[in-house]
């Protein structure tokens, strides 16, 4: 089953001969032919909790803006205020639709004041560039490149991920705090980006590596034999699911999309209403205006037997449809059948009961707050 | 992975041990490897009917669901609730760890199950 080559339609990450070489089950990722798991996703999910795990999320991309109106660029595209970060750092924040929606969820790197890195999903990867472009394209002093396909991306997250990291650089990782960045030589490639960025509510790095198949594998062995002494896991697209459902990270798709807008996706936090005009500030406006969202995000608990599945009806205790289930699955470390829902207001208080719709069956499940884990803090 | 010869097989990767009337259903070790982590398996009540090629429970890795199919008509006669508590059994032990027994209405309903060597050369041809 792992032997076999990848279909011809699917995209393929300089790893994919790797992936299959190490036995990993392969499915098709909104178009890419990316690893679930190896040697077994909760192996992977607790390995990243506890110890270190690496990821190829090479299936990432990446959009560059850069020129003298680059700041400006970046601030009518997307809803934080990148005029806060210093160089070297980023933030979280997204690309919206003019009615307050979700084009994508995107991190903002800072390399200077006239250079911007944003990286992006997979899946809307085609749909992301031409919105930049179409938006920001013909701006003067603005040029945008997408540099998608030059890097190979890896994650490797997890407590021990920085012991990982410190045998295969010269830099001082301790000096890279969270959701910044720097550069150095990384298993002998000069000027390689280390970001301590992640999607797994660990600690850890993610590195950018020339996408060419030699080096790629080479950097992602010399990732495994460092991390052999600290019990390091290739880990799939399943661990990277679970782990960012129990820190409560959204995925496109699922928390936010097309048809949620930033305060029912709970990530108003983000978005700086007040920085200056942006596309999607208007609605947003509107809907502070109006009293704030009618359904919002929330995380659930099944207090019954049974997991609650993506799509699964939420309903009311006396039986009614009051949303859907965005995302739900066991949560390996928590040892509880979690999800997340938008559900109409009046339900998102912690300690409601409400039910999930399970193969025709109400099973009981109450609301509690998220993140579901947080990861303990750092002893001085 | 040793599929054993004296089991019956269905399409689905469910198998199960005759014996005379007596049957012993459980998933086969193709089916777990692909499922993943087992954490659930809902199981079916003792003493209710379970039809041939009808959903009669499921089984949930971390990642998806899967219905279970019985490979014969008849009423279930016990359930193995060491998989409630411990569902990864299936996991270590797919041919070990039976899912339910029962009592098997017609006999003829094995007639077009698959021998172990039909079902591994069936597996066989899926993977590719």
């Amino acid at each position: 089953m792992s032997t076999t080559a990848a279909p011809a339609a699917l995209r393929k990450t300089a790893l994919n001969a790797t992936h299959r070489r190490l036995g990993a089950k392969m499915v098709d990722f909104g178009g890419w032919d990316m690893p679930v798991e190896y040697s077994g996703l909760i192996a992977e999910h607790m390995a990243v909790r506890t110890g270190v795990g690496v990821f190829d999320v090479s299936h990432m991309g990446d959009i560059q803006l850069r020129g003298p109106n680059s700041l400006a660029a970046v601030q009518h595209i997307s809803m934080n205020d990148a005029s806060k970060l210093k160089e070297g750092q980023a933030h979280y924040s997204a690309l919206l639709y003019p009615n307050g929606t979700f084009v994508d969820d995107v991190i903002v790197h800072k390399f200077s004041d006239n250079d911007y890195l944003l990286v992006i999903n997979a899946g809307t990867r085609e749909k992301d560039v031409n919105w930049v472009r179409q938006n920001v394209g013909r701006m003067q002093g603005v040029h945008v490149s997408d540099y998608s396909d030059l890097y190979t991306q890896l994650a490797i997250q997890g407590p021990r991920a920085v012991d990982v990291l410190r045998k295969l650089t010269d830099r001082d990782l301790d000096g890279i705090r969270n959701y910044w960045f720097t550069w150095g030589t990384v298993c002998g490639l000069h000027n390689t980006l280390i970001a301590r960025t992640g999607y797994t509510g660990e600690d850890g790095f993610e590195i950018y590596v020339p996408s060419d198949v030699p080096t790629s594998e080479r950097v992602w062995n010399e990732v495994l034999e460092a991390g052999k002494e600290f019990g390091i896991l290739p880990s799939g697209l399943g661990a990277r699911n679970t782990l960012r459902l129990e820190s409560s990270m959204a995925l496109y798709g699922h928390e936010i999309s097309d048809e949620i807008n930033v305060f029912e996706a709970g990530l108003d936090r983000y978005a700086k209403l007040d920085k200056g005009d942006f596309i999607g500030r208007d609605a947003l406006e509107a809907v502070r205006a109006g009293g704030g969202p009618k359904r919002k995000l929330a995380g659930l608990e099944m207090t019954e037997r049974g997991i609650a599945r993506d799509g699964y009806a939420v309903l009311s205790p006396d039986g009614k449809k009051i949303g859907a289930v965005a995302s739900g699955s066991p949560s390996p470390f928590l040892k509880k059948n979690i999800a997340l829902a938008h559900l109409p207001i009046e339900f998102i208080a912690p300690a409601t009961e409400i039910a999930v719709e399970i193969r025709s069956q109400p099973v009981k499940a109450v609301v509690v707050p998220t993140p579901f884990y947080k990861r303990p803090k750092k002893q001085a | 992975m040793d599929y054993p010869a004296a089991y019956k097989y269905t399409k689905e990767h469910e198998w199960i041990e005759l014996n005379g009337k007596w049957g012993k259903v459980g998933i086969t070790d193709y089916a777990q490897n692909s499922l993943g982590d087992i954490v659930f398996v809902d199981l079916p009540k003792v003493g209710s009917s379970v039809e041939k090629g009808k959903v009669f429970g499921s089984v949930e890795s971390v990642k998806a669901v899967s219905d279970l199919y019985s490979p014969v008509s008849g009423k279930v006669t016990a359930v193995n609730d060491d998989l409630t508590a411990s569902p990864e059994k299936i996991n270590t032990d797919a041919h070990g760890a039976w899912i339910m027994k029962v009592e098997v209405s017609d006999s003829a309903d094995a007639n077009d199950l698959l021998s172990k060597d039909a079902y591994e050369t069936y597996i066989k041809e899926e993977t590719h």
